[in-house]
């Protein structure tokens, strides 16, 4: 056991701690966008959805107590994903103090350059999607228990809507690099199996981005009221 | 460089005229008298490059122009010049070791630049790397990685017969593959996080993969990953610049090789370490 905590003192170390919150974190965006989706059969079915997720496990849990246990789950690897992001950033910063006058990239593209400030808009968006959908502080006429009325009035401002889709795009990359990254990390990728843990990275971060962004379009365009 | 110079005339005289015509370049070199001086970029006019010199010859002839002209010459690293050795290396055009890929900086050739063309020349820069002189770093912090556990542990005395030990031909292979890594530092230097895990990984993966290494396998993993972390070295963002870099076209799956070995070594505790 004190092998394993010694894991985390290492670089690698922090990576797997990435990896595997990362995972986490990827199959609950996978599963919460398949759920949004929903909405789009209708007020009375997504609003099911919504009385679902608190029941869930009945009766062998109680009420919201599955939902409470899979939101620590959620909260607790958001943290440590960042807490190793932060301080895999800052030992990476310190090892070039002098940086190059030329440097060209010869494989990493946008998404791979972005990690760490794409994260960071993931970070802000997660805590506004909170206040907003979750607890309702933020948003203008929220109605508790009564999702689809939530999700169309809240993106009625299209304010609102733009942050909700630049944050997706935002995953999206995050995810195309991320989700490929943590095979790599895990030790998984080899070059038998590269393009299979690259396919389902553009694959599932597309999709997620497609998914998630025609809530709030289909809403601008009035489709959804 | 007498000799090298010698040879040099000798190629052009033979050549056809199209291929004797020098090029001209314009070289931003990185130039720094010592480890703690400061350092900066001076501007050369080289007017007599020859497409079929190695561009540590073009540095050659310059050199003995500075050295005609009272100046200092610019020093760089280099021993065997034929790719094997890994003493040479520079970020050429803001690519470690140049623009033609599986390529040592001794190997690069002129005729991949263009006449009139500028290329700025820097050392490798990473805080693993301290510089010496100009385009010169120390490189000893690889060294301590090695010495971590880059080794097998035998028994000294008569040689066992080679052939007692059977390994299957595809681990062969793919040891061979790691082993090929001449420890030149390019992978740190082309890295966006300064990390040497490819280089580590090489290392680690070269061994690993035989017979021969497998009672040290793990604890050699743990090791020699604690001392690249120890000597400064950034942490892996699985980019791959480092493989795109690589002289010997080194490919990350090493790194997640070694990255397994670490998870397995930590979570099993194989060789009671
Ligand atoms: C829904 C939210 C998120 C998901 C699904 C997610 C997923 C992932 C995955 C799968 C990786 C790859 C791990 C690896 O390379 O082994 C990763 C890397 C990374 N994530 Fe996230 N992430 C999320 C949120 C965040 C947030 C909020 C931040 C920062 C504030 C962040 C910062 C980073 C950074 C910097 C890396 C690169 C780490 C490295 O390679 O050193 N992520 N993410
Ligand atoms: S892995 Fe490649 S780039 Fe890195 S030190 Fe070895 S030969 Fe050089
Ligand atoms: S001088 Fe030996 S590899 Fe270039």
């Amino acid at each position: 056991m004190i092998g394993v905590l010694t894991l985390y003192e290492s670089t690698i170390g922090k990576k797997v701690v990435m990896a595997v919150t990362g995972l986490i974190l990827f199959g609950f965006v996978i599963i919460h966008m398949l759920g949004n989706l929903k909405v789009f059969a209708g007020r009375a079915y997504i609003n099911a959805y919504g009385v679902f997720l608190r029941e869930v496990g009945s009766p062998m849990f109680g009420h919201e107590q599955v939902l409470w246990l899979t939101r620590i789950v959620l909260l607790v690897s958001v943290g440590l994903h960042i807490w190793a992001a932060y301080q895999l950033t800052r030992l990476d910063l310190a090892s070039r103090p002098v940086q190059y006058a030329m440097r060209k990239n010869q494989e990493y593209g946008y998404a791979a350059r972005t990690l760490r400030w794409g994260g960071v808009i993931i970070a802000l968006f997660i805590v506004y999607h909170l206040l907003h959908f979750t607890t309702g502080t933020v948003h203008p006429r929220f109605v508790e228990g009564d999702v689809y009325n939530n999700v169309v009035i809240g993106f009625q401002n299209p304010l609102v809507s733009i942050f909700y889709i630049v944050a997706q795009l935002a995953l999206a990359l995050h995810l195309y690099h991320g989700a490929w990254s943590m095979f790599q990390t895990l030790g998984l990728n080899n070059s038998n199996n590269k393009r299979i843990w690259r396919g389902l990275a553009t694959v599932s971060s597309t999709m997620l981005a497609l998914g998630n962004i025609s809530i709030p379009l289909a809403v601008m365009l009035g489709l959804l009221r | 460089m007498p000799s090298h110079n010698t040879l040099e005339e000798s190629t052009r005289s033979t050549a056809h005229d199209d291929d004797s015509r020098p090029m001209q370049l314009t070289l931003n070199v990185w130039r720094q008298a010592g480890p703690t001086e400061p350092g900066r970029f001076v501007t050369y006019q080289h007017q007599n490059v020859s497409e079929h010199m190695s561009f540590l010859e073009m540095l050659d002839v310059l050199n003995e122009d500075l050295i005609l002209r009272g100046d200092e010459p610019i020093a760089y690293d280099h021993d065997c010049r034929e790719g094997i050795c890994g003493m040479c290396g520079m970020m050429i055009n803001g690519i470690a070791h140049g623009p033609q890929r599986a390529t040592a900086t001794c190997q690069l050739h002129m005729r991949h630049f263009k006449d009139g063309d500028t290329i700025t020349i820097e050392p490798w820069r990473a805080r693993a790397f301290p510089i010496v002189k100009d385009l010169v770093v120390r490189r000893g912090s690889l060294d301590r990685i090695v010495e971590a556990g880059g080794y097998i542990s035998v028994n000294t005395g008569a040689a066992p017969e080679a052939n007692n030990i059977p390994v299957p031909k595809p681990n062969a292979d793919r040891s061979f593959e790691a082993a090929q890594c001449i420890q030149c530092g390019a992978c740190v230097a082309a890295c966006p996080n300064a990390s040497a895990m490819l280089f580590l990984a090489a290392k680690a993966g070269h061994l690993g993969l035989l017979p021969q290494g497998q009672p040290e396998r793990y604890r050699r993993t743990v090791d020699m990953v604690a001392e690249h972390d120890k000597q400064g070295f950034g942490a892996c963002t699985n980019m791959g610049e480092c493989e795109a870099v690589c002289p010997k076209e080194i490919s990350i799956d090493f790194i997640a090789r070694l990255n397994r070995d670490l998870i397995r070594a930590k979570l099993t505790n194989p060789s009671g370490y």
